[in-house]
């Protein structure tokens, strides 16, 4: 074999070594979702939403706690981490180029981005539950934050960092203080891309498990009580899948799935919401 | 035009608000910024704070004493250091090489109109929670590689020393490899994702002037892309490193949740994460709550040295575009 | 610098005496000395990178943005030093508005975009806000195209009206002086010529500074040019006389295309 063919043999099993490594990524993605529907799409039916998680080893039930405890206790994660995301991120993108807090800031923010999430649970759990006395949704909530943070900040000072310096430039030439600069034009500007990154903040803590654990604990009781342990999705999923009834692990399943739709569409909503607004 | 509709006096009262307001502004914007900064802070003294009892019994050979017993009060972190350097390292083994040809793919071989929906597929990938990636791996992947491929393996490496002691034991499918493996599916689109980004630096002039005297794609990729990137893609691997170590659910599924160091892959073991989460709903006061706090400070000290360092080779990489 | 060092006729509104701007240590200006005359048109021409848009930064403070970029000297208006740093840029910015190279609409509708700039330093009732806005739309010549628009984005403009808006917005807050920064650069043939049909109605009652890299465009506009070259002011004086009879070798060089 001479030395061009030898080339032209190695470009092409390197080339298909990538195609390989793609369909693999892709099957990957499209076995997890098939089995994923395949076991819970059954579970998915009516008492799935308005019954309360089954005692042990009965027949029945549903989710009905574990989601309204999930929804609550992600919707206060959002009402918490939306405006301390946004100004820190503002912070960092209006004050932050030269200042080393900032910074640093930046350099621990996207750390935080990757950190194990049970080492949160864990802060959360010596911060609030062991000195307030018990599990609770807000301490869950506290967890949530504390991961749904770091990607509100980093998506509003990458967003802000894109605006024209010129239209920053315009509005502090018709005399604008710096503030107004900030939120009535900037943010304004790429209030799509904030949007956006809180999208996927929530669907970052949607399915986050471990910091769970140790802060709104479980309930097995429908309860609306953020004071009191609550129930949720991830760990009912982590507890019935491990548990030996078959009931159980079918709701785990369902609940699997539930999660999966709902981080999907969301990650969807956002590229189409922000592609729409940033293409324009 | 009329000189009047603006007196001087309003003006230099509104001055005086805008200051104040901006001043207001800086401090509040301020304060936002300090609370992420010291929740990390945080985290590590309130770690370090309950951790204080374990080291004041056992010292730092806790962290060297493969001892995890609960009645009697004994406690050292090894067996799950073990288990998480090792099913991390499996992972990245897999996850590597899968994740370069997907970059490879993505930026240079994929048709153009390909590339956007492949790569947001590798994305949604990533956005996949990972309990999903544990139940998929506990009921799913498990079985099946308890019935087809860990009895293969088996034979394969048959008596081969040293390599058949890393097979050996009952094919059960839960364990540190199965950890790994499951742990590579879920490290792959992060790795991808970075490597993607820096192979996209190269500057497409570089690359003609390779095709330009005749390389082929996977001369162009090994000679002049992967040697621009370099720096990148590592931190993109410490990326994955770092995501690997610290992950929950994806590893306590699968692991088998032993606290004990066995030579072989098949063996159960656990991790410090796996370890948290099966135990610390239940611990004791006192020491074992301790050492599971001073397993918290271990993971969370080993993963930020680790994703310090990717962070910084990550921006090394992509801000050598600008050169 | 050499030649007719101008107090031109009539009443200097800004004098800007031995101004030096650096870039950190870069000397981006090095002793600009001028006065720019009161209801008149001046215009800066030069090569790329002549300095002549930093130094209609400095009039409105803007270097102020950006840490590291300082001036020294003097731009004297009303009696009072601009560069000094008591000085409460807000108000400086309000009284010397400025439009840029792109047109630059702010992210709200038509109507909010002008009286964003009016409602930081006026409180107006609703209706005097309408009549403002229609004001200044209407010296803007663009009232007759998005009068039935207002509620619409500033964004849905086309880029020719989006500058024009641009200058409705500045001299909504009524200033005295207006810097136009390349205002035509991005802008087609047609946009052009209304931009400067506009520039020339408003002389009468602002003063006006325009940087434009476009020679003929200078000469059309201007009462007063200022050719810069390498941070300095070349030469300065009546349109009409610079660029018929420079006296400088550089200007000649420069307006003739020899050279920029």
């Amino acid at each position: 074999m001479n030395l061009y063919s030898r080339r032209i043999l190695i470009n092409r099993i390197g080339i298909a070594l990538s195609m390989i490594a793609m369909a693999f990524g892709l099957a990957a993605l499209m076995w997890i979702l098939w089995t994923l529907f395949y076991n819970g799409f059954n579970a998915l039916s009516w008492d799935f939403f308005t019954q309360d998680t089954p005692a042990p080893g009965s027949e029945g039930g549903g989710l009905r706690n574990a989601i309204v405890g999930s929804l609550m206790i992600i919707g206060v994660t959002t009402l918490v981490s939306t405006p301390i995301g946004i100004l820190a991120g503002i912070y960092l993108a209006e004050y932050g180029t030269t200042s080393k807090f900032a910074a640093t800031t930046r350099f621990v923010t996207d750390i935080m981005l990757s950190a194990p999430s049970i080492v949160v649970g864990l802060f959360v759990y010596a911060l609030v539950v062991a000195t307030l006395g018990g599990f609770s949704g807000w301490a869950g909530s506290l967890a949530l934050s504390l991961i749904a943070i770091p990607v509100v900040v980093r998506t509003t000072e990458n967003m802000l960092l894109l605006v024209p310096t010129a239209l920053r430039e315009a509005a502090f030439a018709v005399g604008a203080p710096r503030w107004q600069v900030s939120l009535k034009v900037t943010l304004r500007a790429v209030k799509a891309g904030v949007v956006t990154g809180i999208l996927l903040a929530i669907a970052r803590v949607m399915g986050e498990t471990a910091p769970l654990l140790f802060t709104a604990l479980n309930n097995q009781f429908f309860s609306t009580d953020m004071s009191q342990p609550m129930g949720n999705l991830p760990v009912v999923i982590f507890q019935f899948a491990m548990s030996p009834y078959d009931n159980w692990v079918s709701l785990a399943w369902g609940g699997a799935l539930l999660i999966a739709l709902i981080v999907l569409a969301i990650n969807i909503i956002a590229r189409v919401l922000f592609r729409n607004k940033v293409s324009a | 035009m009329s000189e009047a509709t603006t007196p001087v006096d309003v003006h230099a009262a509104q001055v005086r608000k805008f200051k104040l307001q901006d001043m207001f502004f800086h401090q509040v914007t301020l304060v936002f910024a300090f609370i992420v900064l010291a929740a990390l802070v945080g985290i590590l003294i309130s770690l370090a704070i309950e951790a204080m009892p374990v080291f004041r019994e056992f010292g730092l050979g806790f962290l060297w004493t493969n001892v995890w017993n609960v009645p009697e009060d004994q406690y050292g972190a090894l067996s799950a250091i073990y288990g998480t350097v090792v099913t991390s390292v499996i992972a990245l083994i897999i996850a590597v090489p899968v994740s370069f040809g997907i970059a490879l793919f993505l930026t240079e071989t994929c048709p153009v109109w390909l590339r956007r929906p492949l790569g947001t597929a590798i994305e949604l990938l990533a956005g996949v929670p990972s309990i999903i990636y544990g139940i998929w791996g506990l009921f799913v992947f498990a079985p099946l590689f308890a019935e087809h491929v860990q009895p293969y393996l088996q034979e394969l490496v048959g008596d081969t020393p040293i390599i058949s002691g890393w097979f050996a034991g009952p094919p059960i499918g839960i364990g540190i490899l199965t950890a790994g493996i499951v742990l590579s599916l879920m490290v792959i689109p992060f790795v991808a994702s970075v490597m993607r980004d820096v192979f996209e630096t190269v500057p497409p002039q570089l690359k003609e002037s390779a095709y330009g005297v005749g390389c082929t794609t996977w001369e162009v990729v090994t000679n002049i892309v992967l040697p621009y990137t370099r720096v990148g893609v590592i931190g993109g691997i410490m990326l994955g490193l770092g995501r690997a170590l610290g992950e929950t659910m994806a590893v306590t599924f699968v692991i088998g949740n032993a606290n004990r160091i066995v030579g072989s892959l098949f063996a159960p073991g656990t991790s410090i994460a796996s370890t948290l989460a099966n135990e610390f709903g239940e611990a004791d006061p006192g020491l074992h709550i301790s050492s599971l706090f001073a397993l918290g400070l271990v993971l969370f000290i080993i993963t930020f040295i680790v994703l310090a360092i990717s962070q910084w080779l990550i921006k090394r990489g992509i801000a050598k575009q600008g050169i | 610098m050499s030649t007719s060092q101008t107090t031109a006729n009539g009443e200097a509104i800004l004098s800007i005496r031995d101004l030096n701007f650096y870039y950190g240590d870069f000397r981006g200006l090095t002793n600009v000395s001028l006065d720019i005359a009161k209801s008149q048109v001046t215009a800066f021409i030069g090569p790329s990178g002549c300095g002549k848009s930093t130094l209609l930064r400095t009039f409105n403070r803007m270097y102020d943005l950006y840490p590291g970029q300082r001036a020294e000297g003097q731009i004297n208006f009303h009696g009072k030093n601009l560069l000094d740093k008591k000085q409460d840029v807000n108000l400086v910015r309000a009284k010397i508005g400025m439009v840029f190279q792109k047109p630059t609409p702010f992210p709200m509708t038509i109507y909010e975009n002008i009286a964003f700039g009016v409602r930081l330093y006026e409180k107006l009732s609703s209706s005097d806000m309408d009549e403002r806005v229609e004001w200044a739309l209407r010296k803007a010549a663009i009232w007759e195209e998005t009068k039935n628009k207002l509620q619409q984005s500033g964004l849905s403009l086309s880029g020719g009206q989006q500058q024009r808006l641009c200058i409705a917005r500045t001299i909504a807050v009524k200033p005295e002086i207006v810097l136009l920064d390349e205002p035509t650069s991005a802008l087609d043939p047609i946009s052009t010529a209304k931009i400067e049909e506009l520039i020339n109605e408003l002389k009468n009652e602002y003063t006006i500074a325009i940087v434009t890299h476009n020679m003929q465009q200078a000469a059309r506009i201007s009462d007063f040019t200022a050719f810069m070259y390498l941070g300095e002011l070349i030469e300065f004086g009546n349109t009409d006389k610079l660029f018929v009879k420079p006296t400088q070798k550089q200007t000649e060089d420069y307006i003739t295309g020899r050279f920029g």
